[in-house]
C-alpha cells in the first residue's frame, strides 16, 4: 500500500464519480478523463506499460473526444431538467452500495490467504507481440473484423437519413 | 491488506460508481459512460490479478486487458453513433423521452 497507489486511487475515485454526478455534461467528460488519465497510470505502477499506453490511446483520445463530440451534437451540454422522481435515483445509489458492499466483502474474505508472489513480471512489448502472434492469433483475427465492423456500422447509423435511402 | 486487495478494493469501488451512474442519470450519453467505467474496473481486476498471480509469465491478464479495451471501443463509437440516429428523430438524449421505438 504505497503513496503513489493511494494518490493515484483517490484520482481515480475522484474523476470518475464528478464524472457520474457533475450537472453540465461537458463537465462530467473533462472529469471522466482525469479518472482515465490515473487509472492508466494505475496500470503503469502494476507493470503493464503496453496496457497502460493503448489506455490512454484509445480511452482519452478517442473514447472521451467522441462522447464530448457527441454531447456538443446532441445539445445536451445545457444543464438538464431533472425530469426523474427522487426515489429512482435514491433506488440506484443504494443498488450500487449493496453491489459494492458484496463485492468488498468477497475481496476482503477472499484474498487474504493469497500471498504476494516474487518480483515484478515483465510484459515487455516484443513479447506481447509475439503472442499477439502466435498464441492469440486468431483473438486478434476477430478483434479486426469486428472493429471494421464497428467501424462501417457506427458510419452509416450516423449518416444523414435523406442522403442514406438515395 | 496485500496490495492485490487494495487493487480489487478500488476497482470494485469504479464498478459501483459506474453501476450507480449508469442506473441513476437519465441522459443516454452518460449512461454509455458509465458501461464504460464498469469495463475499466474489469480491466483494472485483471492487469492486478496478472500482476500478483502465479503465472505472470502467460501474459492471459494483460492479453484479456487488451482485447476488453477494443471491444469497449467498437462498443463506444457504435453506441454513440446510435445515439445520434435516435436524436436525430427524437430531438433528445433523455431516456425518459425516448419511449417509442417508432421512427
Amino acid at each position: 500500500m504505497t503513496i503513489t497507489f493511494l494518490l493515484l486511487a483517490a484520482t481515480t475515485i475522484t474523476g470518475t464519480a464528478a464524472a457520474m454526478s457533475l450537472k453540465n455534461l461537458v463537465h462530467c467528460v473533462l472529469a471522466l478523463t482525469l479518472g482515465l488519465v490515473s487509472l492508466a497510470a494505475l496500470y503503469l505502477q502494476l507493470g503493464a506499460q503496453f496496457v497502460g499506453f493503448t489506455q490512454i490511446l484509445v480511452y482519452v483520445g478517442a473514447v472521451a473526444i467522441l462522447a464530448a463530440f457527441a454531447i456538443m451534437m446532441t445539445r445536451s451540454a445545457e444543464p438538464a431538467v431533472l425530469t426523474g422522481s427522487s426515489s429512482f435515483r435514491v433506488s440506484g445509489a443504494l443498488i450500487a452500495l449493496v453491489v459494492f458492499a458484496v463485492l468488498g466483502w468477497a475481496v476482503w474474505s477472499g484474498t487474504g490467504a493469497l500471498a504476494v508472489l516474487g518480483p515484478e513480471p515483465e510484459a515487455p512489448v516484443n513479447e506481447i507481440g509475439v503472442a499477439l502472434m502466435h498464441r492469440f492469433v486468431l483473438p486478434l483475427e476477430i478483434i479486426g473484423l469486428l472493429l471494421t465492423a464497428a467501424l462501417i456500422g457506427a458510419g452509416i447509423l450516423a449518416m444523414d437519413e435523406t442522403r442514406r435511402t438515395k | 491488506m496485500t496490495p492485490m486487495s487494495g487493487y480489487l478494493l478500488l476497482s470494485a469501488l469504479l464498478f459501483s460508481i459506474g453501476l450507480a451512474g449508469a442506473l441513476t442519470r437519465r441522459n443516454a450519453i452518460l449512461v454509455l459512460i458509465g458501461i464504460e467505467l464498469m469495463l475499466n474496473a474489469a480491466n483494472l481486476n485483471f492487469i492486478a490479478f496478472w500482476r500478483y498471480g502465479p503465472h505472470p509469465e502467460a501474459l492471459t491478464g494483460i492479453m484479456f486487458a487488451i482485447f476488453s479495451i477494443s471491444v469497449a471501443a467498437a462498443e463506444a463509437a457504435v453506441g454513440l453513433s446510435i445515439i445520434l440516429a435516435v436524436y436525430r428523430h427524437s430531438k433528445t438524449t433523455d431516456l425518459d423521452q425516448m419511449n417509442s421505438m417508432k421512427g
